[in-house]
């Protein structure tokens, strides 16, 4: 579904992405791990199509339709169902939940539709539907994340890139947090790209996890294969073993 | 009430009408790309002159002049953004404060050089200028017009960006352009439609400047420009609402400063105008309505 082949991509004089190559087949949920400065987050970037790759390709598969992320603008990656839920969730603030909800759905036209949409996350995070008049900034960290997942599937997305879903967040919602993923991915199909700072965490939901290092995969594999070699956690990850 | 009171209230009403119609285009650019547009104000010269060729070349029936100049204004700044400042939207404030000075520079210069330096009377439709009773006073038709279609026009932009869906566009890529285009949102056309509805406006003020005050000329637009800049400032940049008051605000303390004090005075009616800025920033600096925020890099 998604599919990266020797993708580089430099900023200012730095190559944040060497040659990296992998992929993400339909139906899976893949973890992106490493270190602060990997380059995890420019892959979800220039997977959205924010950057632009310096050579290599990156394509989104879709039946009988393969895209090319590099020459595609967000708008089209966004209508393709390609959804990027970026780190620090990035709300609208001054915006109101329900403007939030409806900004995820921008490109529908059908109304019907987003309201069926717009539904369906309340059935999710009901506490959205409560709130739904109120300025987004009032959420906790928590609520705002749910609002960040909520904002994505407004799109329904056919390939979910999240980074950073736990960060700040408690344990517990963490933990709901990623069992609503898992199951997105099991009722829904969605297909996802997980980066995480919480590698175990990650990985344990993953079928298939990356590891990156200076701008590199240097490691990929299943992900429980990956939980369990130690010399990946404690090289790049700093997990004590 | 005296006439003569009556008379300097709507006066101040006129001219802060003419003052917010381009306030509100200049908070609304900024709000949507943070961009301080310098040129704005020659739009309003674009807009008389379009106005008077129209009008001159008989091209059109009077009814429909103000909407074809809207319609040029609208085009006028969007291609302006499009030639001049979207190459130039990720560098820092400061290049897109000079580029913007430069394109000002370069409108009044072109305009200077097609046109002549020379002040031309305006034309403008006679049944404008027609007495309307109003109370004991007697006022022009236009006085009446000015401010009901400068109200209704920012009472229409204020709902457009509060229900539309590019309204809502507008405020989204307003908080977070990263965000925002992660929603699949087109900033291109987002900002092309900013600066076009700006434009439209500030045209639509030129129209009003020139049946106003009956002359216009190529350097109109730099001091109604810059008091409307003024205006943006005391209501808060990036405030529709703000934008309107501080430009009726700044309309009554002008028509008041020259009305009530010794005639010898009016010379320094701008010097007021900008001496009122800095009081009010030195009261709140984030001007009447505008929220204090820091500085998006």
């Amino acid at each position: 579904m998604l599919r990266l082949e020797e993708v580089t991509v430099v900023r200012g004089s730095t190559r944040v992405l060497d040659r990296v190559s992998f992929t993400v087949a339909k139906g899976e949920i893949a973890a992106l791990v490493g270190a602060n400065g990997a380059g995890k987050t420019t892959t979800l970037m220039t997977l959205s199509g924010l950057l632009r790759p310096r050579s290599g390709r990156a394509f989104l598969d879709l039946p009988g339709n393969p895209l090319e992320i590099g020459r595609s603008a967000p708008d089209a990656l966004v209508a393709a169902g390609l959804v990027h839920c970026p780190e620090g969730r990035q709300i609208f603030a001054k915006l109101t939940i329900e403007e939030n909800l409806r900004l995820g759905a921008y490109l529908k036209r059908d109304r019907v539709a987003v309201g069926r949409l717009m539904e369906e996350v309340f059935t999710l995070f009901p506490i959205l539907g409560e709130r739904f008049k109120q300025s987004a900034g009032g959420l906790s960290g928590g609520e705002q994340m749910m609002l960040a997942i909520g904002r994505a599937l407004m799109a329904e997305p056919k390939v979910l890139l999240l980074d950073e879903p736990s960060l700040g967040l408690a344990p517990m919602m963490t933990e709901r947090i990623f069992d609503t993923l898992v199951a997105l991915n099991r009722e829904r199909g969605v297909t996802q790209l997980i980066v995480e700072q919480n590698a175990m965490m990650a990985l344990e939901i993953a079928h298939n996890g990356h590891v990156m290092a200076g701008g590199r995969v240097v490691e990929s594999g299943g992900g429980r294969e990956l939980l369990e070699k130690s010399s990946v956690l404690e090289a790049y990850l700093g997990v004590a073993t | 009430m005296s006439d003569y009171l009556i008379q300097q209230i709507v006066n101040g009403l006129t001219l802060g009408s003419l003052y917010a119609l381009v306030a509100v285009g200049f908070s609304l650019i900024y709000g949507v790309i943070r961009l301080v547009n310098f040129a704005h104000g020659d739009l309003m010269m674009i807009g008389a002159f379009l106005t008077l060729g129209l009008v001159a070349g008989g091209y059109a029936p009077w009814a429909a002049i103000p909407i074809l100049v809207m319609l040029g204004g609208f085009a006028a700044g969007g291609a302006i953004e499009r030639l001049a400042f979207r190459s130039i939207r990720d560098a820092p404030m400061i290049t897109g404060f000079i580029v913007t000075l430069s394109v000002s520079v370069a409108l009044q210069n072109l305009g200077l050089l097609i046109l002549g330096g020379q002040p031309r009377n305006f034309l403008f439709p006679e049944i404008f200028r027609s007495r309307v009773a109003l109370g004991p006073a007697e006022v022009a038709l236009i006085d009446i017009v000015i401010p009901a279609v400068a109200l209704g026009l920012a009472l229409a932009l204020a709902l457009f960006i509060k229900k539309t869906r590019l309204g809502i566009a507008m405020r989204a890529l307003s908080e977070n352009m990263l965000a925002a285009q992660l929603m699949g949102i087109s900033a291109n056309r987002a900002v092309l439609a900013a600066f076009g509805l700006g434009g439209a406006l500030a045209a639509l003020a030129g129209l009003f400047w020139g049946g106003k005050f009956g002359q216009i000329d190529p350097l109109m637009g730099l001091v109604p420009g810059l008091k409307a800049f003024v205006a943006t400032i005391i209501g808060g940049v990036g405030s529709i609402m703000g934008a309107v008051v501080g430009g009726y605000l700044l309309g009554f303390a002008e028509v008041a400063f020259v009305g009530f004090t010794p005639p010898a005075w009016s010379g320094y009616r701008d010097g007021f105008v900008f001496v009122l800025m800095i009081l009010i920033l030195l009261v709140r600096p984030q001007g009447l309505f505008g929220r204090e925020e820091e500085e998006r890099a």
